[in-house]
């Protein structure tokens, strides 16, 4: 997936500004959609770069160190592995198919020279190791370089094979496969701050494993309802808390979170909270439950916020206060008149990602039109951005782009009317450390970074 | 007006929605397919509340639904509309509703059915039978979306009480 053409960008100036870093996968205009890019994870030191397709691929990129010839430039990301992660599948019980599309992949901590990371698709959970090889035994006893048997009685010495250098090979290997345990479709896996178990949610139940027990998992919520004519809603995101490992929140296709203590009973079915933001009834429409399905729920990485996505805007919840966010970032709201539009080409049903920055003081989250949006917490300043070939010029700072909602359409805005729905960005991942950003646009994958003074 | 027109198209795009997503790879998708019965919910609220206010004539609404149902499309051949019933002999589903208005002899429900145990086996079907109408009073709760796509389909403003039916609920309820 390596690009076909990568540029350096490094623009001078001393304001923070976002710039043109690189960009990875075919530039064709005709889409494989096996190559449509569905997660994007940095891991835990921001070294390594994942992310998942439609195809069930999953490439591995790694960053390189800044050469010594050319300081000012920030090293680049490059493909550290390639791998396939899940295959299609058959349900033949039900007669369905099961996509290998990866849904999420989430990274563990280092703990030795191994990378390891959890990789799903709509019904299975891979542990997959990857370790690097760089050196090779020579000098067996029993066989030759090349493999073949040596014939024993030409064997007149003991010898001890020694390690010799050889090209870096990077080796991806399932450890474990974590299956059987999801009736319904994966929407999130999230690595307890524990560093053993990890959660699995579905539409209706999450499950809590240990990453060495592949055959059975722990129930730990289910919302079915015994008649299922009653649902009314449906989990649609998970996580567990960044610090305390009893702790994970879940969030519903009705708009509500809730934080529940493993502590406190097996399953976890009633809430310790409940965070819900009363529906405002002047905005009422008819797509009112669509647009109010949570789509992703981060927690900050201090522990203390967490963040949910809905259709059209952003919303930061202290974990002390249920009844309503402290923070509402509106994404997109010129969208609210085109509703019935997007709902008939589906696009209404689309799940955005949203991500907070290292130091919490900034969230990213995608838009249509390859444009992605970044909301600085501090200063309360937003910036909508592109990630387009067009404007991935070397050199380049990403210049902030504007949506037109009036009647006049100003000079480089771009009215709601000109936004290509089809150029949506769902998955955005923010560096844990620095501010490089990646951006997966449709099949492309944007990285972007801030200047260096 | 505008809102009941309005709502008659969301409603027959969700059900365009619905029944394309039974093709869908990777099976149905439960979340989608409750919002898509949420806004069909809400479509239909919104259109018995515009039906209501500009509804003048009262008189012989009744006989003119049960000549309607009997116009329509023929029945499904469904047994019953008590939920639980369904629910319990799902084998025995009846065809989907747009299967239905195809025209196709109503005796393949079961093994249709029965290959097919996913959400889409169970898909209502829309047009009401003469036998639903029996069980109105037990389900008044329950989303009927029948009556609106009747209403649709004849054009008629004088719906009153809606007849029950096979409520949408059993769309998604054995996936």
């Amino acid at each position: 997936m390596d690009g076909a053409r990568m540029w350096h960008v490094f623009a001078g100036g001393n304001d923070f500004q976002w710039c043109f870093s690189q960009v990875k996968g075919a530039i064709d205009e005709d889409v494989a959609e096996a190559d449509i890019i569905s997660t994007v994870e940095f891991n835990y030191s921001g070294e390594l770069l994942a992310t998942g397709d439609k195809g069930g691929r999953v490439v591995i990129f790694q960053h390189e160190q800044e050469s010594k010839n050319r300081p000012h430039l920030r090293g680049e990301y490059n493909v550290y592995s390639t791998f396939q992660s899940h295959e299609p599948e058959f349900d033949y019980l039900k007669s369905l198919e099961i996509e290998e599309k990866i849904n999420k992949i989430r990274w563990l901590p280092q703990q030795n020279a191994a990378h390891f990371l959890l990789s799903t698709n709509d019904k299975t959970i891979k542990l997959w190791k990857i370790s690097e090889r760089d050196k090779r035994a020579e000098g067996y006893n029993l066989k030759d370089e090349d493999g073949r048997l040596r014939d024993p009685f030409r064997i007149t010495s003991l010898r001890v094979p020694v390690l010799m250098p050889m090209d870096l090979m990077v080796e991806a290997s399932p450890r474990r496969i974590f299956a059987n345990a999801h009736t319904y479709h994966i929407n999130s896996i999230s690595v307890n701050s524990d560093h053993e178990t990890y959660l699995s949610a579905d539409d209706l139940r999450i499950n809590l494993w240990h990453l060495e027990i592949t055959d059975r998992s722990f129930n730990i919520v289910d919302i079915k309802p015994a008649n299922m004519e009653e649902l009314t809603e449906v989990i649609t995101a998970a996580e567990c808390h960044p610090h305390q490992c009893n702790v994970f929140v879940y969030s519903s296709s009705k708009g509500t979170i809730r934080l529940c203590d493993m502590r406190a009973a097996a399953l976890c079915d009633r809430h310790s909270k409940f965070f819900e933001e009363p529906e405002d009834p002047s905005s009422r429409s008819f797509f009112s439950e669509i647009i109010s399905s949570i789509s992703d729920v981060k927690f900050s990485h201090s522990g203390r916020y967490m963040m949910t996505r809905d259709y059209l805007s952003v919303k930061v919840w202290d974990l002390n206060m249920e009844n309503r966010p402290v923070e509402t970032y509106q994404v997109h709201e010129y969208l609210r008149s085109k509703l019935c539009s997007l709902y008939e080409n589906d696009c209404i049903f689309d799940k955005f990602e949203c991500c907070w920055n290292g130091s919490d003081s900034a969230i990213m989250t995608g838009s249509y039109n390859n444009f992605f949006r970044m909301f600085d917490r501090n200063t309360r300043r937003d910036i909508t951005l592109e990630a387009s070939r067009e404007s991935s010029k070397p050199r380049a700072t990403l210049k902030p782009r504007k949506v037109s909602t009036g009647g006049k359409r100003k000079k480089d805005e771009i009215s709601v009317d000109s936004l290509d729905f089809n150029k949506k960005i769902l998955h955005t991942a923010w560096h844990p450390k620095d501010n490089v950003i990646a951006v997966a646009a449709t099949n492309n994958l944007y990285i972007f970074q801030d200047k260096i003074n | 007006m505008e809102v009941s027109t309005e709502a008659k198209r969301i409603m027959v795009v969700a059900l365009g929605k619905l029944y394309s997503s039974r093709t869908q790879r990777g099976g149905l998708r439960l979340h989608r397919s409750l919002l898509l019965t949420l806004v069909m919910k809400s479509a239909r609220d919104m259109y018995h509340a515009a039906q209501a206010t500009t509804e003048t004539e009262t008189t012989a609404w009744e006989p003119q639904n049960s000549t309607v149902e009997t116009t329509t499309e023929p029945a499904t051949g469904e047994p019953g509309t008590l939920p639980r019933e369904e629910a319990a002999c799902s084998p025995s589903e009846p065809l989907s509703g747009a299967e239905n208005k195809e025209n196709r002899c109503p005796s393949s429900p079961p093994q249709h059915s029965r290959k097919r145990r996913g959400k889409a086996a169970v898909e209502p079907d829309f047009l009401p039978c003469k036998k639903a109408k029996l069980e109105q009073a037990n389900s008044p709760q329950q989303l009927i979306v029948s009556a609106v796509l009747m209403d649709y389909v004849n054009c008629s403003s004088e719906l009153g009480a809606p007849p029950a039916s096979m409520p949408l609920h059993r769309a998604i309820a054995a996936c």
